[in-house]
């Protein structure tokens, strides 16, 4: 029977972490392998071929669009600035000459004389791709891009608004039950990472936005707050691309739920460490999870101890795992694994389904679809 | 062998099939035997599909699903070398292996065309019944400047570009002006940096010289026949045929490990609702009947119609109920929504749990309340996926009508919708809100909310989600796919009957008198009731319904009308709660009416008092 369960999100103290930086076009790589980088250094740039203005001469000038080729001032290739005299009709006996001047500069890419059409190609645009986290050069993608690898505290999230964004992490709750309110942020936030604990509030987000901090990570969020931030209802979560003044993340979900324990006491391990967060989420095939990626420095290395966990171990559902309880009636509820029974119950819904039994952390066991966990990996 | 081709059989050698349908999120396998004389399908499985990180490589989901239904069916399927093994020797092996594929988002494109109404319409349709989901339509008349579309064609990153325009020997400045609005904009394929963006033309053969000196080396064109040749007829076989032969070339050849599945399969693979569309096709041709299907995804639902012989298909790309499904309540509202769900709910909570579901897609309901809700916005994604593919599916537009004395009083005009709910004959619905609904009498209950058919109207499900599988296989092996869908793939939940026209409080809409081998009832269906009768699978009734002035079972307003329903396993429903379908406005009426349409189609039966 195939796995029903979704794959948790990962919460590691200590992993060999490595993020891919590729450019959208082939471009220049701009680092070697071996080479040290900080999360914002320029690692590979190119350049995109420049925005394009069609301009239909032929009607402009009042020619026939076969015409239009023997009025050019210009040829293919060739450059204009603003305010050139692009074409002029022959007039009537050589006088009645119309013409026209461009209001853009750029490069005349094409001139076709079936649609009187001039295509003039403005100057290309740079892409700059960084290096998002600190770490050496692993590998170089020829005119592509490159893989960066370092050891980092890492921690994806639910949903992200926003994309990338850096800055000191910072703590704004005392506890991972307490709601992230607009009385918790002050001027000190300036460009830092500010972590909540539950719920963070619609007022605490404008407040966010308006000291300018970086990003805000907490535990939730209420749907008409998220709403009323972005202006529109989020229809699919396919995000990274908003410009709202600051990246968000939660951890766990929306509604008045609290930050997992875990993670919140791994940020709290690494106050006042430099992180680099991407809220890009793309629940789709492929999916991506909003991450916060925080270097190790040499002297935290020192300080901790390795997590051995190896890949092959991950995403196994057996008994005795911590998991999550990701849907109603027990939404956001941790506990461990207790049972695993093979063969379908009915649910309360009717509906037929694998279950398993978890034991919360009150101490109370529940029966739930494994469709409804997700472990808690890390 | 790079299979763009279906192999040679010799058909009655076949004993053994095996196929598969990679998904976005699950690849399903189906084994098909032949059972005395008859092709049946026998066992099923399914595992993640694999074209991410870490496997990358599509190959290894087919063969974990392929692995579970030869477990299951004691018979060795994959060789040592994780192949398929065929051909069937004993226990061991298969005789046809085919595939269908959505894996990856499955084929996204974009079209353009001079006229939205006209060409751009006839593109999108060819898009459309290839599979394709259609990003956007480019065209002369969208209201944006010429930049603008540039600018759009630069962003969006489609698997492929369908260009068409202007009748054969029409115009010809306007299609040129299309192609230089896409070649400058350099589109970049949505997979690898390295290959062709695909790009087909097919509009007014004249100006294929222009169009080929417009494009440079960095795309690949393909020129197929116009798809509108003339005003008065479509022409959308050779674009989709192209379409399907450059999804495999290229698209597919570019995703994990497709190469490598597209060797193994026995026939070229299809995009799934392509194959969807073709089993449809096959049936209603088969049958001589009007039928639509849907299938509601996580991400999407697909409606499928073929009326009078024209198929038309549409993908409502963000209808969907998991990943989409906080589009379905952004766009229907939620009060909408509520006017399905009979228990009392806090709106702000349900809010919530739809972001929740959005974000954690493969939740399953596990209370009663939460089911309902799923049901209740299950019904209004197909009710708004259904309005678009009525919208869509029109007769030609831009057709001149000739039109004689006869026709003075009428209203017809060009582009009206073929799809009329008093014609249809089948409705099937698939994918798991429906499939998978834990009693059949609520699957019935939500395509009769969404669609209100008309008149008589069948309606069954696709059991397990065969029919991509089947859609596929009718290329290959047209007869075995026909048994296989008629015996294992439908499941007939029985029939509804219900008038055309407007609820009117308090008052009689019909009588009916049903006389069958176990039943013989007659009675009088008062505005807004509904009542559901047992009949069982096989068994046919005979129904006279006699209206009232103001409704109409396709014979006229108030004229009597004698259908022959068939069984299934929910039965007769008789609906006379009007069409267009109305609930009450007021709370208190509307709870009540919504209580008794629960109770008496025995919706939820452990929970009725809730």
């Amino acid at each position: 029977m195939a796995k029903a369960y979704s794959p948790g999100l990962q919460i590691r103290q200590r992993v060999l972490h490595s993020s891919r930086r590729i450019l959208p076009i082939p471009g220049d790589v701009l680092v070697k392998v071996g080479d040290q980088v900080s999360s914002q250094q320029i690692v590979a740039q190119t350049f995109m071929p420049g925005d394009v203005t069609p301009i239909n001469v032929a009607n402009q000038i009042s020619v026939a669009p076969s015409e239009v080729p023997n009025c050019m001032l210009f040829l293919e290739g060739d450059e204009v600035q603003e305010g050139d005299i692009l074409a002029r009709s022959k007039g009537i006996f050589g006088f009645f000459k119309a013409e026209m001047t461009t209001k853009t500069s750029g490069t005349i890419e094409s001139i076709s004389h079936v649609t009187g059409q001039v295509i003039l190609r403005g100057a290309p645009l740079p892409i700059q791709v960084r290096a998002y986290q600190a770490g050496t050069v692993k590998e170089v993608i020829p005119e592509q891009g490159v893989v960066i690898e370092s050891e980092v505290t890492f921690l994806q999230g639910i949903l992200g608004i926003g994309g990338e964004a850096y800055g000191l992490i910072k703590f704004a709750c005392q506890n991972k039950e307490q709601d992230l309110e607009a009385h918790l942020l002050d001027e000190s936030m300036q460009g830092k990472i500010v972590i909540g604990g539950a719920r963070m509030t619609g007022e605490a987000v404008k407040r966010g936005i308006e000291i300018g901090v970086a990003a805000i990570i907490s535990g939730g969020m209420d749907d008409e707050d998220l709403k009323e931030i972005l202006g529109y209802d989020l229809g699919v979560a396919v995000t990274g691309s908003e410009n709202i003044g600051t990246t968000l993340i939660i951890t766990e979900g929306f509604g008045d739920i609290a930050m997992a324990e875990r993670t919140f006491s791994l940020f709290k391990e690494r106050e006042g460490a430099e992180a680099a967060v991407n809220g890009t989420t793309q629940i789709r095939a492929g999916v991506l999870r909003p991450e916060i990626v925080i270097p190790l420095s040499e002297h935290t290395k020192s300080d901790t101890t390795s997590e051995t966990k190896s890949e092959t171990e991950m995403g196994i559902l057996e008994i005795g795992v911590p998991v999550r309880i990701i849907r109603d009636p027990y939404f956001g509820l941790l506990g461990s694994v207790s049972q695993l029974p093979t063969e379908l119950q009915t649910l309360e819904s009717g509906s037929e389904s694998r279950v398993l039994e978890v034991i919360l952390e009150s101490g109370k066991t529940v029966v739930v679809p494994r469709a409804n966990v997700e472990l808690i990996e890390g | 062998m790079n299979s763009t081709t279906a192999k040679q059989f010799d058909l009655d050698q076949i004993n053994v099939i095996l196929a598969t349908d990679c998904g976005s999120t699950t690849t399903k396998a189906i084994l098909i035997e032949k059972i005395n004389g008859e092709y049946r399908q026998t066992y099923r499985g399914e595992a993640p599909t694999t074209v991410e990180e870490p496997a990358a490589d599509v190959t290894v989901g087919v063969v974990n699903a392929v692995t579970e239904v030869g477990e299951l069916a004691g018979r060795k399927l994959i060789d040592e070398n994780g192949e398929i093994i065929r051909p069937v020797e004993g226990d061991t092996g298969c005789d046809i292996y085919i595939s269908t594929s959505s894996a990856g988002g499955g084929l996204q494109m974009m079209v353009a065309g001079v006229v939205r109404e006209m060409s751009a319409a006839s593109a999108k349709r060819a898009a459309l019944g290839a599979g394709a989901i259609v990003m956007d339509t480019i065209c002369s008349n969208d209201k944006r400047l010429p930049h603008e579309q540039i600018q759009r064609i630069r962003e969006l990153r489609p698997d492929m570009i369908l260009l068409a325009g202007g009748t054969d020997g029409g115009t010809q400045k306007h299609v040129v002006q299309l192609a230089e609005l896409i070649a400058p904009a350099k589109p970049q394929p949505r997979f690898g940096g390295t290959y062709k963006m695909p790009i087909i033309y097919a509009g007014n053969q004249e100006v294929i010289s222009f169009v080929e000196e417009t494009f440079d080396e960095d795309v690949k064109l393909t020129t197929v026949a116009n798809v509108r040749p003339i005003l008065e007829q479509e022409n959308l076989a050779p674009a989709r045929d192209a379409i399907h032969d450059l999804f495999l070339e290229h698209v597919m050849a570019h995703a994990p490990g497709y190469n490598k599945l597209i060797s193994w399969a026995d026939a070229p693979i299809m995009p799934t609702p392509g194959a969807v569309g073709n089993i449809l096709q096959t049936i209603a041709e088969q049958e001589g009947i009007n039928a639509l299907g849907v299938d509601i995804g996580g991400a999407t639902t697909d409606v499928f119609s073929v009326f009078d012989g024209t198929f038309n298909r549409t993908v409502s790309a963000n209808l969907g109920m998991s990943y989409s499904v906080s589009n379905v309540c952004a766009s229907a509202t939620l009060p909408m929504i509520l006017r399905w769900v009979h228990l009392d709910m806090n709106p702000r909570e349900l809010q919530n749990h739809i972001k929740n579901k959005m974000i954690r897609p493969t939740t399953i309901p596990q209370t009663r309340e939460a089911l309902v809700f799923e049901q209740a916005v299950a019904r209004e994604a197909l009710r708004l996926a259904y309005i678009q593919h009525k919208e869509f599916a029109t007769t030609l537009k831009g057709v001149q009508q000739q039109r004689t004395v006869g026709d003075t009083f009428s209203q017809n005009t060009s582009g009206q919708s073929i799809v009329d709910n008093m014609k249809l004959d089948l409705l099937v619905g698939s994918g798991g809100v429906l499939s998978h609904a834990p009693n059949m009498n609520q699957t019935a209950a939500m395509m009769v909310d969404a669609f209100e058919p008309e008149g008589m109207t069948i309606l069954a499900k696709d059991s397990i989600f065969m029919m991509p599988h089947l859609g596929v296989l009718a290329q290959v092996h047209p007869k075995a796919a026909l048994q296989v869908f008629e015996r294992d793939c439908l499941i007939y939940l029985g029939t509804c009957i219900a008038p055309r026209g407007f609820y009117r409080t308090g008052k009689t809409c019909f009588k009916y008198q049903i006389t069958g081998n176990t039943i013989n009832q007659s009675g009088e269906m008062m505005c807004g009731e509904m009542k559901l009768f047992p009949l069982a699978q096989d068994e046919r009734a005979t129904i006279t319904v006699e209206p009232k002035r103001g409704y109409d079972f396709g014979a006229g307003s108030g004229k009597r009308m004698e259908f022959e329903a068939r069984g299934g396993t929910v039965g007769l429903i008789l609906d006379a709660r009007g069409r267009p379908l109305m609930v009450p406005a007021e709370e208190k009426q509307h709870l009540a009416q919504l209580t008794s349409w629960v109770q008496e189609l025995q919706l939820y039966p452990d929970n009725h008092s809730k």
